[in-house]
């Protein structure tokens, strides 16, 4: 947080004086002691240990049913003290200016949920009290929609206005985050209705569902990076053969991310497309190396053989459960908008949606990247050259799409190859992704 | 002669899984569900709001039942709810006096109604699995249901539905242990533990979710229950995203560990073979089911190195390349697998697998000058390189063929080799397993 801009610093600094303010007012004494203090803890206790989530920057934090159950037992002063509690959290967050902010707006967002909860006509459960939940439910869940919304605009301003995220990440991420949310939410009520008949014993009895949860999402969590690592790394494998396409796959499938999300792909969908843009190539290493090798003009039978990687990819990757787009996206890559790509020469829209997307980042990437034959093209020519193809060989929307991303977001080229000194390197003589460079055929 | 091997191992699944453990659990869960039924039709439902209301509860989680690690089906929120039912003392002010039977039929119910949507798409159930789960609640709801009516201390109450979840935790694992143990091969201890880990934290959240269903309904009611479904869905959620996503890896692995086939350095079909017979060697030699995981990945990547080679061995036969260019693939590798930053258990495992099973007796006390010239002593070759080494060689030399007496010639040479190159009693279990095959 150190080169926070001064808009931020303001920000911040509104934010924790409300808070202060919100709290500052609290009549401390009429707020049960025992009921703030294990409230607090059950609060710490969840903070301190949350979930990641594949969103970025986000976590599910389970905290939330400890705040909820703090607006229905404390009321809107009791939760504003319960949240601020987070400046204390276990989390290994070291900028003291973080942990303010993080107390200050868990304390307000508990504080709205509570007056609308009051607005609302919300009560406490009194013993013996018939019919609570059907009275409480419609407070109650005006409450947790204020506080989810104040937590995630809160927490959105300061990513927007220190630059750390552009906002339409920020729905997409928070879209994804709103339903876990709520659903955990709703252990707020469960807490509150029990504390009367069981008193702080209701806290440990949700907390138990509540770790398992987090364990589960956790564990997800920890799964996926492991897959998508040893996916890279099995694609890595197929590449090491040759010098020049190093990294060809990691980068094709950042270039295929960027466009996808450029144009507002959902998120399911960019995961399969960062899968199907690193597996784009795997079927190559059906081509015989020789055929890959060859330095003179392709015979028709080697070009074929070229022309079936492809087949041969999908062929591979065809028993991962994944959604069929991203088979469709590997097989289809070398098609060309005016129907003459391979493998099934599809025209236009015919050609898959992924597999547009693909083709595009596939070949700026040959284009900026060494190859044995010529030297890495500079950032403007390839865009030049994706330009000149839009139409005929790419789809414009991709390309248009692409060079929106490549401005926001720039593209880091591969470094220049450095060939080991040894003599049996073996390169390949033709790049089959290469636009401007199209393979040579010998006429029979 | 030959012809009698043909049956191949694929063709065991489909009745062996209804061997005399399983067939048991189904018939005495019919049994009471029949009993169940009969008694509750002739005396008519408790409370019926409160069936239905647990009955749907029962249903919905059925139809999000989902398939774990290992190919155990769980249903969760199912379990959750018909425990809970077979738990309650009161429902808000009311007094819960629903007999055990009864609680045996709404559970039953409940599940051939959420079983419905999914035998519409073709997906047929697993009575096993469902009887499994039916028994456990009966076992809760015979027992719980007479200490219900007791007038007791909520305290004591509570720490009784403790008690006897965890033993029908204990049940119900048994049960599966018992069915898997039959259906897999396994010994039962083996097969106890390994779903003892599977299921621990899975059986913790059910149970705690039962007791909270139970609390919550006799403080608030029956919209208790609705309160439940939303945070109760949000887990399952999170389970189903967890089991899908470990599905989606091994396949990953499964289908990334043919590129060595499609390259044409390995013969087509051949990781897959000597994974299924190291992970039947593993399970024949008591390996738990972590690491029968990693054995898997193991085999299945066992050749990944030949990519970095240059030229594909001749045939691909890696038993028949020099040992030093055979440490070179296990080196290479293990190096990519390493990469991937979290199977280094499995990058080991590879790393070792052309390494003899008695290095020249490694340290000092030899006498053997020539060759005891290894650098460093090395622990020996982990279980899981000892089998990948012996399930690999007799792949390698036998293939897909299912000549009777080319198999049994390979398994004499492997049995010379052994005590050196090969371990014995994986060599052994080798024979078993091939052994079983042609008699299956």
């Amino acid at each position: 947080m150190r080169g926070l801009p001064p808009a931020a610093w303001a920000y911040v600094s509104g934010v924790v004086a409300l808070a202060a303010v919100a709290i500052a007012t609290t009549p401390l004494a009429d707020l049960d002691p025992q009921t703030l203090a294990v409230l607090a803890a059950l609060f710490l206790i969840c903070d301190s240990a949350p979930a990641k989530l594949n969103v970025e920057r986000a976590r599910v934090s389970l905290s939330y049913a400890a705040s909820l159950a703090s607006v229905v037992l404390l009321g809107p002063d009791g939760a504003a003290l319960v949240g601020v509690t987070a400046i204390v959290t276990g989390q290994r967050i070291f900028a003291p200016v973080k942990r303010l902010f993080n107390g200050a707006q868990f304390a307000l967002s508990g504080y709205a949920a509570g007056m609308v909860f009051g607005a609302l006509g919300g009560d406490r459960y009194r013993p013996g009290q018939a019919e609570w939940v059907e009275h409480v439910i419609g407070p109650f869940l005006g409450a947790l929609v204020a506080f989810v919304t104040v937590n995630l605009l809160l927490m959105a301003g300061i990513l927007l206005i220190s630059r750390q995220a552009a906002w339409q990440e920020l729905l997409r991420e928070s879209g994804e985050l709103v339903f876990g949310c709520l659903g955990y939410g709703m252990f707020g009520l469960l807490i509150a209705g029990l504390w009367d008949a069981v008193g702080p014993f209701a806290a440990v009895l949700v907390l138990l569902p509540l770790f398992i949860a987090r364990w589960a999402l956790a564990q997800t969590h920890a799964q996926q990076q492991a897959h998508t690592a040893t996916l890279a790394a099995l694609c890595q494998a197929v590449e090491t053969k040759d010098y020049y396409t190093r990294g060809h796959s990691e980068r094709v499938s950042r270039g295929s991310v960027m466009i996808a999300q450029e144009i507002g792909m959902r998120a399911d969908r960019v995961a399969a497309i960062r899968y199907a843009g690193m597996l784009h190539d795997v079927g190559k290493l059906g081509v015989p190396t020789k055929v890959l090798q060859k330095t003179g003009p392709l015979t028709e039978e080697e070009f074929a053989a070229i022309q079936l990687h492809p087949m041969r990819g999908l062929e591979i990757v065809r028993e991962i459960g994944f959604l069929d787009e991203a088979l469709a996206g590997i097989m289809h890559h070398h098609e060309r908008m005016n129907g003459r790509g391979y493998p099934m020469g599809l025209a236009g829209d015919e050609i898959p949606e992924f597999a547009r997307v693909i083709s595009v980042a596939d070949a700026f990437d040959s284009m900026t990247s060494t190859r044995s034959y010529r030297a890495a093209r500079t950032k403007e020519e390839a865009i030049e050259e994706l330009r000149r193809g839009a139409g005929d060989h790419f789809d414009p929307v991709m390309v248009e799409a692409f060079l929106r991303a490549l401005e926001r977001e720039g593209w880091e080229p591969p470094q220049p190859v450095v060939l080991p000194d040894d003599d049996v390197v073996e390169t390949t003589q033709q790049d089959h992704d290469d636009p401007s460079v199209p393979i040579r055929i010998a006429k029979a | 002669m030959s012809t009698s091997a043909q049956a191949g191992p694929s063709r065991r699944h489909g009745w062996q899984r209804f061997d005399s453990g399983p067939l048991a659990v189904v018939a005495v869960a019919g049994t009471l569900v029949v009993v169940a039924v009969a008694t509750v039709t002739a005396g008519g439902l408790v409370q019926p709001q409160v069936a239905v209301i647990f009955g749907v509860l029962v249903a919905i989680g059925e139809l999000f039942r989902m398939v774990m690690s290992g190919n155990r089906e769980v249903a969760p929120i199912a379990s959750a709810g018909a425990l809970g039912y077979a738990l309650l003392t009161t429902v808000g002010p009311e007094r819960a006096g629903h007999p055990a039977l009864q609680v045996v039929a709404v559970a039953a119910a409940g599940m051939f109604v959420g079983s419905l949507p999914h035998v519409a798409v073709g997906r047929s159930p697993r009575l096993d699995a469902m009887a499994r789960r039916l028994l456990t609640i009966a076992v809760v709801a015979l027992v719980f249901r007479p200490l219900a009516s007791l007038k007791l201390e909520w305290e004591v109450l509570l720490c009784l539905m403790a008690v006897t979840l965890v033993a029908s935790c204990f049940l119900e694992v048994c049960i599966a242990a018992l069915i898997r143990a039959e259906a897999v091969r396994a010994r039962f201890g083996i097969a106890l533990r390994d779903e003892m880990n599977a299921k621990m934290a899975l059986c913790a959240a059910v149970g705690a979710t039962a007791m909270l269903i139970v609390v919550s309904t006799s403080v608030m009611g029956r919209a208790a229950l609705l309160v439940f479904t939303a945070p109760i869905l949000v887990t399952q959620f999170a389970f189903r995203r967890y089991a899908g996503i470990r599905a989606t890896y091994l396949q990953t692995v499964r289908a990334l560990s043919r590129v060595t086939e499609v390259g044409g350095y390995v013969e087509a079909g051949h990781s897959h073979r000597v994974s299924r017979l190291a992970v039947a060697m593993g399970r024949e030699l008591g390996m738990a089911e972590e690491e029968l995981l990693e054995l898997e990945y193991a085999a299945l990547m066992h050749d990944i190195g030949q990519l970095s080679l240059g030229d594909p061995i001749p045939g691909g036969a890696t038993v028949l390349a020099s040992p030093n260019e055979q440490r070179r693939i296990a080196e290479l590798g293990a190096e990519v697998i390493k990469e991937t930053g979290v199977l280094d258990r499995v990058a080991y495992i590879v790393r070792r697998q052309s390494d003899p099973y008695r290095a020249t007796p490694a340290g000092a006390g030899t006498p053997d000058g020539n060759g005891a010239a290894v650098p460093s002593p090395q622990p020996p070759p982990p279980l899981a390189s000892r089998i990948i080494k012996a399930a690999n060689a007799y792949d390698d030399l036998v293939g897909e063929s299912s000549d009777r007496d080319r198999g049994a010639a390979v398994l004499e040479r492997l049995r010379l080799d052994s005590a050196v190159e090969y371990d014995p009693t994986v060599v052994e279990a080798l024979a078993r397993v091939v052994g079983r095959r042609r008699h299956g």
